[in-house]
């Protein structure tokens, strides 16, 4: 069942078709990549769905429901979550105030002026939760600012996570972090989007992760959808190979690899 | 220790200090002179005008330069409620100046919360001239220049159980009004202090700290801003309204835009990152301003000077300087 559809979605930036008459559905439980080179597109399509951006045509509907016109805000109410290229973390709060603030904010109790935020025990088992998940319990008490930067990342996924979406936009989450930290990150996200059945639409240019994490992955160019399907049917696609990597062929993906 | 046992020793630490400042200060005034139990009054509702004044600039990260309307406006309530209304109860003035300043922050903070960094404080100060304008010519109503007197010994205190009438009502009232502001300052330094970190003070550093990522969380940016800078305003305004008996007379001075730089100066003075330096900050500063004023012909240069120092050795102010040395003692 389709739980986001977008239908000819466009975003110009002057004579910069970042969006292109984008068609595309995600169904209920995927884990699909978006995949691209710079400036395809990718980054403002997740900005549109999430309500960063407005669309200038087309139509967002999510669980059946027009949110082409919704706020950020309503969007996030209605269940789209994302995280951020560059990490995009309340600096000054620590890790578990970040969680914390994100549960409140979903539960409707960032309203609640007259009750000490620490105090709610519920919210704080639930943060500490989510932190453990992540990998980031030792972490707690500290400042975001001085996390290290595979922990932002993972802080921003786990802020994203603890609205408890039911779809989740991921922009990046393993860039500007090493090669050893980011199998690390990837297997994180992942277990815990698979444990909870989360619909996940991930942004990503390694396309080893890209391989390997996908039930379905969508190439962008020029602000189009070049072309989708399954890791296997992209991996021999010879038009995504030329564009991704310059040189095609049937196993051009394996001799980049 | 889990975050709900952690904050029981905060809370706990938080009010033992509170209960002995306060204590400290109900015993002040049987060693000081009247005339520095009168300036410490002063200072204790510039305090409370200036706690309201840092819930927008600490936790929001607004920066107001309008605030000297919302305290003028709570002053000038109390005044036309006294003059006009024939209103004597301080605990009906104090609603009034309250409810007023409510409406005029909930009107004026609707627009300004549109816009933030230098928008934001060029229409708070924009709207504020506009408030003192109407002060200044509008002379049938408010007085102009010459203002509206509001005799303190004029006022009863508590439902009318304390008035001020006889021999020795001037000191009776500088004393029996320092304990009565004394109180309202430690209820709204309380409730300020809870506001701060409950779950809709979280909302608002989270605003301050990354506007962008706060409405990934699902919160309506504008309308949190907009929610403080109400709850700012009326803080500020019931400062003004439990000024004007003090000070007996309100004019149009109060409401004029050096004196929402001096609420600014209050709260950088103490250090607008932290709790309690606005309050220290604006018993300083009235301190510093009333002995200025007094020992030189060139206060305002005083004034000035401390500023730039200020600025350039104590950015954190005073309290947030204290506790950057403390933490560095306590690693030594």
């Amino acid at each position: 069942m389709a739980l986001l559809e977008t239908v000819n979605l466009k975003r110009y930036f002057g004579e910069t078709r970042a969006v292109d008459n984008v068609s595309l559905t995600i169904d209920e439980g995927e884990f699909v990549s978006v995949v691209g080179p710079n400036g395809a597109g990718k980054t403002s399509l997740c900005n549109v769905v999430s309500g960063n951006l407005m669309a200038e045509s087309g139509q967002i509907m999510f669980k059946g429901v027009d949110v082409t016109h919704a706020t950020a805000p309503e969007r996030v109410k209605a269940g789209i979550a994302r995280s951020f290229q560059l990490v995009n973390l309340f600096d000054d709060l620590t890790a578990f105030d970040n969680v914390s603030l994100a549960i409140f904010s979903r539960d409707d109790k960032t309203r609640n002026l007259a009750k000490l935020a620490h105090l709610d025990e519920a919210v704080s088992a639930e943060a500490d939760g989510i932190l453990g998940q992540f990998g980031l319990a030792a972490k707690r008490n500290e400042l975001a600012r001085d996390l290290a930067q595979g922990e932002r990342k993972l802080l921003d996924v786990a802020l994203a996570y603890a609205l408890r979406p039911k779809l989740l936009f991921l922009d990046e989450p393993t860039s500007g972090v090493s090669t050893r930290d980011k199998g690390q990150i990837m297997d994180t996200i992942a277990a815990v989007v698979r444990r909870d059945r989360l619909t996940a639409v991930i942004i990503e240019h390694d396309m080893d992760v890209v391989f390997k994490y996908s039930d379905r992955i969508v190439v962008m160019h020029q602000g189009a959808v070049l072309a989708q399907g399954t890791p296997d049917a992209i991996r021999t696609n010879e038009q995504v190979a030329l564009i991704l990597l310059g040189s095609s062929g049937p196993d051009a993906f394996s001799r980049k690899e | 220790m889990n975050p709900a046992a952690h904050t029981e020793v905060s809370v706990t630490r938080t009010s033992i200090a509170a209960v002995a400042i306060l204590i400290g200060l109900a015993v002040l005034p049987y060693v000081i002179d009247i005339y520095q139990v009168q300036l410490l009054t002063y200072g204790l509702i510039f305090a409370i005008a200036a706690l309201g004044f840092n819930l927008l600039l600490g936790s929001t990260g607004l920066l107001s330069f309008g605030h000297s309307a919302y305290f003028g406006v709570g002053a000038y309530t109390v005044a036309f409620m006294v003059r006009d209304l024939g209103t004597v109860s301080m605990e009906l003035c104090i609603i009034g100046g309250v409810i007023g300043t409510t409406i005029i922050a909930a009107l004026f903070g609707y627009v300004c919360v549109r816009y933030t960094r230098i928008f934001f404080g060029i229409l708070t100060l924009a709207l504020s001239q506009v408030i003192w304008s109407l002060a200044f010519k509008f002379f049938w109503v408010t007085g102009g220049t010459d203002g509206i007197r509001v005799p303190g010994r004029g006022m009863t205190l508590l439902a009318g159980l304390i008035d001020f009438k006889g021999s020795g009502a001037f000191q009776k009232f500088v004393f029996s009004y320092y304990y009565y502001v004394l109180v309202i300052f430690a209820v709204v330094a309380a409730l300020m202090w809870v506001i701060v970190h409950s779950p809709f003070g979280m909302a608002l550093k989270a605003i301050r700290d990354n506007e962008v990522r706060a409405r990934f969380v699902g919160l309506s940016v504008r309308r949190y801003r907009w929610f403080a800078f109400i709850i700012s305003g009326a803080f500020t305004g019931l400062a003004g309204a439990l000024w004007v008996p003090l000070n007996g007379l309100t004019t149009p001075d109060i409401l004029y835009w050096p004196f929402s730089g001096e609420i600014v100066f209050m709260t950088v003075l103490g250090g607008f990152r932290t709790f309690t330096g606005p309050i220290v900050g604006a018993i300083a500063f009235n301190y510093l301003k009333t002995y200025a004023v007094a020992s030189s012909a060139y206060w305002q240069l005083v004034l000035g000077v401390v500023l730039v120092v200020l600025v350039l050795v104590l950015p954190n102010g005073i309290i947030g300087t204290a506790q950057q040395l403390f933490r560095k003692l306590r690693r030594h």
